[in-house]
């Protein structure tokens, strides 16, 4: 183990503190109760958002430092970043065309009577 | 993954002083980086492939909030919890495992990997229970649900009643609840009332159900009601029983809660809350005929939903098995852990995909 790359400190992965993976669980424990107790408080339209943002500072914990993304290789993470990016992409695009042919579709039961 | 070169020192370039070194590499870092890069593509097209799934679930939900509002009431919030617990304390004993795989602590890597593997475990006996007590209202996928219509008329109209007593008791009892379980251990709706042969449609028998159905229904709504006292939204809005076509004059059961409280929400001019504006308990005659014919969608996407995520926990229950045999044979150092930083990488992804399932399918409002 003399070779210059292969020493103790060779760079290979970040080793994570216990009193910060036992500190991201309990966020992660305290955003799910969150989450839960939220729904009984309405908010009309906005739960749906609240939810969903309390879910991506939970995944963003979970990438940041159980996946280790905060001490990798930044290309590590603008994959990750791409995948949602597409995905947004992919869904948004699929969600403004949804209404666009409603008018056009017949109502099941009129193109196929009877046929069950 | 390099097993082939576990123990071949001799990789033909001269460099074999570090066993776990592939000979196209040119250190074992570069390699630890390579191969995390190599999982972290994988990732995104896992990502991508969910994607397709939470797509459809977007554009169903945009589409038919009432009808996502009521296939939800199938659903145990307090398992989902449960279960979001259980992954995420799974997660934390996996990257635990990472770190004790890093600084060479063999036992406790063993004991980390074999909790990550038992969150695993109960992962999957809670997901069959919830499996279980959907199935026992024949809340089937796909085409056997009891929700399924089929040129315009129920494909199972013998099911369908029961399907409709189990859904309108739990949205009339409060929240989805704690205790999955023990839904089935209830009523069995086929032997305490003849009524529900009727084929739905046929008003005549329709119009027994009105009659008959209160008594067990009611007791349950009742029970459930008196259970959850302290968990019951404030706000139930009920809306008035539109029934214009002939499938929909199933009557839901009178309960206790439909005298009193509901009548209060009604507002001055009348006029009923719009169901997907609140926080609402949404009954079968609420929807519309045409919603009434889309609820089997709600199942169809959450059973393949959390169906692919239950896939890929037991794929990632193998992966951790590997990692347990691997790790006893004492495989893993600091020099070399690659794998179980890889593997553990992989069952970080299936939290994190539950993460953003727990609250779009259980936590509807």
């Amino acid at each position: 183990m003399s070779h210059a790359h292969t020493n103790d400190d060779h760079g290979m992965g970040h080793v994570s503190p216990i009193w910060m993976l036992l500190g991201v669980f309990a966020l992660l424990i305290f955003f799910t109760v969150l989450t839960v107790a939220v729904t009984y408080v309405d908010l009309g339209p906005a739960n749906i958002w609240v939810a969903l943002a309390v879910a991506v500072v939970k995944g963003a914990l979970v990438g940041l430092y159980f996946m280790h993304l905060r001490y990798d290789s930044p290309f590590n993470s603008l994959i990750l970043v791409s995948a949602f990016l597409f995905l947004a992409v992919f869904i948004g695009l699929a969600l403004m065309d949804t209404g666009e042919y409603q008018s056009n579709i017949a109502p099941p039961d009129s193109v196929r009577p009877n046929s069950g | 993954m390099t097993s082939e070169n576990e123990h071949t020192g001799d990789t033909g370039h001269g460099d074999n002083h570090h066993p776990h070194l592939a000979h196209h590499f040119e250190t074992p870092a570069q390699q630890f980086e390579s191969g995390k890069l190599g999982m972290w593509v994988f990732l995104a097209t896992e990502i991508l492939m969910f994607g397709g799934l939470f797509c459809a679930y977007a554009i169903y939900r945009g589409n038919h909030q009432d009808v996502f509002l009521y296939g939800y009431g199938a659903l145990d919030k307090m398992w989902g919890a449960t279960n979001t617990v259980v992954l995420l304390a799974s997660s934390l004993t996996m990257a635990w495992a990472v770190r004790a795989a890093q600084k060479g602590q063999q036992k406790l890597l063993i004991g980390m990997l074999i909790a990550t593997f038992m969150g695993g475990v109960g992962f999957m006996v809670i997901k069959g229970v919830e499996y279980k007590a959907k199935w026992d209202h024949h809340l089937f996928p796909g085409t056997m649900n009891a929700f399924y219509y089929e040129g315009g008329q129920p494909k199972h109209p013998e099911a369908l009643p029961h399907a409709i007593e189990y859904i309108d008791g739990r949205n009339l009892g409060g929240e989805a609840h704690g205790g999955g379980g023990h839904a089935p251990a209830g009523h069995e709706p086929a032997e305490d009332s003849p009524q529900h042969e009727a084929v739905p449609g046929d008003d005549a028998h329709a119009a027994e159900h009105t009659s008959a159905e209160p008594a067990s229904a009611g007791v349950r709504a009742e029970q459930n009601a008196t259970a959850h006292l302290a968990s019951a939204s404030p706000v139930i809005v009920q809306a008035v029983y539109g029934a214009p076509a002939d499938v929909s004059t199933i009557k839901p059961p009178a309960s206790p809660a439909d005298m009193g409280v509901n009548d209060a929400v009604i507002d001055q001019a009348g006029e009923v809350s719009m169901p997907s504006a609140a926080h609402t308990q949404i009954l079968w005659n609420d929807l519309s005929s045409d919603q009434q014919k889309k609820v089997h969608l709600f199942f169809g996407i959450y059973f393949l939903m959390t169906g692919l995520h239950g896939l890929h926990v037991l794929i990632g229950m193998v992966l951790i098995a590997w990692l347990i045999l691997k790790a006893k044979k004492g495989t893993f150092g600091k020099d070399y852990f690659a794998p179980v930083d890889i593997g553990g990488l992989y069952w970080h992804l299936v939290d994190l995909i539950w993460i953003f399932l727990f609250p779009l399918l259980y936590l509807i409002h």
